[in-house]
């Protein structure tokens, strides 16, 4: 113990004097979450929109006027004929066009549907698929209110209403949904990353083997490499998390205290997987280049962050199984957005820990060997 | 009983024999120097008898440890000191030395004590807190010997301890460890600098994995006692080479510097032959002169009579 603990002075001292290191380990991190929480966002707004009205009628303006009223569109042109509607979508001056055609009111008024037509550009599926949903959105609160003024005043209410209510994310953020994900993606990178390298480095400069040759355990060894790495880790994910909550608004719903659980034993995972790495190669830009790789590819893609993981195909979501972020971003989604107890987390919880039981054994079992 | 005792010391990789059943002893306070080209066995070889590399075969034991059996028990009892001066260079020179006694188990009163030795014997006083990157190779070299024995090992084993470092400081260095070897501690010390090997009490010189030669520095120069050693100076020393090589006379020549080294047979006794040589040659007025082998050409020759042999 007493040895673990002179590894541990001595790797805490070694980080707290390379200046780099330590800004890399504390703030790069919340600089990555800033990069992408403000990038990686779906919510689309501001589209720039090209009306041409045709029919200059009361109903008409409505419409439009419920289009420039909603958050989502801004109009930047009013052309005057579809030729100019196409140059302007050519030039990706407007992103979509509305077109309401003559006879608009009079289709409204001998009880036909009126057509209008709304034209997108769909080079961004994604994009695309948002616009045609809030069009569809605003032209429906149209007919709606259109519909009880037809009516002559009778109320004619639909026969079937749905009240949507959104838990957890009420005005359904994207942001809310990523920045757990984001959480998650950066502990595991900046740790797996730091760990795997601190230890190469030692290979390379050669005071690993002087302590190869002192009468230090393996186990002792491990431990007190790892505890300065734990606790710089952890202040580093409570920074990202209280960004999290000034920048993005993230809630905590849940218990700190197993927010707290939650991180550290991811961490701890994390940090075997670092080890694991650098007793497997011997340079410190291969140990960077794994590391990043096992915990970038994974973390993003296979952990449920941006692809959910029930649409997978069954041999890859076999393969999720193996990625502890996947536990992590429901532990943690579950506590800072629904606010739910260990109770409901306890089989993330236990496979979270699995996890660091493994790596870290497997760690061991590698170092022991190459101690000799 | 030695400080060192291998026999049948033998390791593979694969089809490659490293070393091939070695054997010698080391005495209580002596250095003993372990020579060689790069590859010979030498690294492998310490590596064995320091807990790090398991023996295919054989047996050595050191502090009357056996290293097989018991590699940790070989660690407490030995200090290692590799050519990289292997220190954290972000820790000052006080760290380091904390950093190494925790490593070995001392607790701090202990670590106080040795420190104060330690700075004394490497000159460092006064400089505690100046951080490793920044001490220049010689106080560099003398930090790591002071925290490979700040456990106080009876034996200490340093692998080509003086790479890059200045002449004075290489001198410097072996003074500690003369005076390490006067306290008794024994001194089991790799290396390819041969005038180096000339501080060692024994050498073994190594050679495609076995001993080729073993004894002190003067009886490892015995071998040449009944064959003269001339050194010759010309302008043109390769042409010269090449001419003095076919002569009768001539054992076997070498390159020496800018000079060459030309081994008479057994009983001849004079450069006649060599001078008229190279004055038919029209490589005359050259300088001829008997010298004293060098351990290097001890070693040159116990080489090529090794290859020879293996041939």
């Amino acid at each position: 113990m007493r040895k673990a603990l002179a590894v541990g002075r001595k790797e805490f001292r070694q980080i707290v004097r390379d200046r780099r290191t330590l800004m890399i380990l504390l703030f790069v991190p919340a600089f990555f979450l800033m990069l992408y929480g403000y990038a990686l966002n779906w919510d689309i707004r501001h589209v720039r929109l090209a009306v041409l009205d045709r029919e200059h009628s009361t109903e008409s303006r409505k419409l439009v006027s419920a289009f420039a009223n909603s958050a989502y569109f801004d109009i930047v042109a009013t052309p005057a004929s579809m030729r100019e509607i196409e140059r302007l979508m050519d030039r990706g001056e407007a992103r979509v066009a509305l077109v309401v055609p003559e006879g608009m009111t009079r289709d409204l008024q001998s009880g036909r549907t009126a057509s209008v037509q709304v034209i997108i550009n769909g080079d961004n599926a994604n994009t695309a698929t948002a616009i045609f949903g809030y069009a569809q959105a605003v032209a429906q609160g149209v007919s709606a209110s259109l519909q009880l003024e037809l009516a002559g005043g009778r109320a004619m209410a639909p026969p079937i209403a749905v009240q949507p209510r959104i838990w957890y994310n009420p005005e359904l953020q994207s942001t809310l949904f990523l920045v757990p994900g984001l959480i998650a993606f950066i502990v595991m990178i900046s740790s797996v990353v730091s760990t795997s390298l601190s230890i190469v480095r030692e290979k390379e400069r050669g005071t690993w083997e002087q302590v190869r040759m002192s009468p230090i355990t393996t186990p002792a060894y491990v431990v007190g490499k790892t505890i300065p790495y734990f606790f710089i880790s952890l202040v580093s994910a409570f920074l990202i998390i209280a960004a999290s909550m000034v920048l993005f608004d993230l809630p905590v719903r849940g218990s700190w205290l197993l927010l707290l659980l939650a991180v550290s034993v991811f961490l701890v995972g994390a940090l075997g997987t670092g080890l694991l790495v650098s007793t497997l190669v011997d340079s410190q830009a291969l140990a960077f280049l794994i590391g990043l790789l096992i915990s970038l590819l994974p973390t993003f893609v296979l952990s449920g962050f941006i692809f959910p993981i029930a649409s997978m195909p069954a041999p890859i979501r076999i393969v999720t199984y193996a990625v502890p972020a996947r536990y992590f971003l429901v532990a943690l989604r579950g506590i800072v957005l629904k606010g739910v107890g260990f109770g409901t987390l306890a089989p993330q919880f236990a496979a979270l820990g699995s996890y660091a039981f493994v790596v870290l054994a497997l760690a061991s079992v590698r170092l022991a060997k190459e101690r000799g | 009983m030695p400080a060192v005792t291998v026999r049948d010391l033998t390791r593979r990789f694969g089809a490659f024999l490293a070393v091939d059943h070695v054997s010698f002893d080391v005495e209580d306070g002596e250095i003993f120097g372990f020579l060689g080209s790069n590859g010979a066995g030498k690294s492998t070889t310490i590596r064995m008898l320091c807990g790090l590399l398991k023996p295919s075969s054989g047996s050595a034991t050191v502090g009357g440890v056996d290293v097989g059996r018991d590699p940790e028990g070989v660690k407490r009892r030995i200090g290692y000191m590799s050519q990289r001066f292997s220190l954290y260079e972000l820790l000052t020179v006080e760290e380091n030395i904390t950093f190494f006694g925790g490593l070995y188990g001392l607790d701090d009163e202990r670590i106080a004590a040795r420190r104060e030795f330690v700075l004394e014997m490497a000159g460092l006083k006064g400089r505690e807190r100046t951080l490793t990157r920044d001490l220049a190779g010689g106080w560099r070299q003398r930090l790591a010997l002071g925290c490979a024995i700040l456990h106080e090992p009876s034996i200490l084993f340093l692998d080509e301890p003086t790479g890059g470092v200045d002449p004075v400081s290489r001198r410097h260095f072996w003074q500690l460890i003369d005076r390490l070897s006067a306290k008794g501690v024994t001194v089991f010390v790799t290396t390819h600098y041969l005038d180096e090997a000339e501080h060692c009490h024994r050498l073994a010189l190594m050679h495609a994995g076995r001993i080729a030669a073993l004894g002190s520095v003067a009886e490892l120069k015995g071998i040449f006692r009944d064959r003269a050693v001339v050194e010759v100076r010309t302008s043109s020393p390769m042409a010269a080479l090449r001419a003095l090589d076919d002569l009768p006379e001539v054992e076997k020549t070498s390159p020496f510097g800018t000079a060459l080294h030309v081994w008479l047979k057994p009983g001849v006794r004079d450069t006649a032959a060599l001078e008229r040589r190279l004055d038919q040659l029209g490589l005359g007025g050259g300088s001829f002169e008997f010298v004293q082998p060098s351990l290097e050409d001890v070693f040159m020759d116990v080489v090529a009579r090794e290859s020879r042999a293996a041939v």
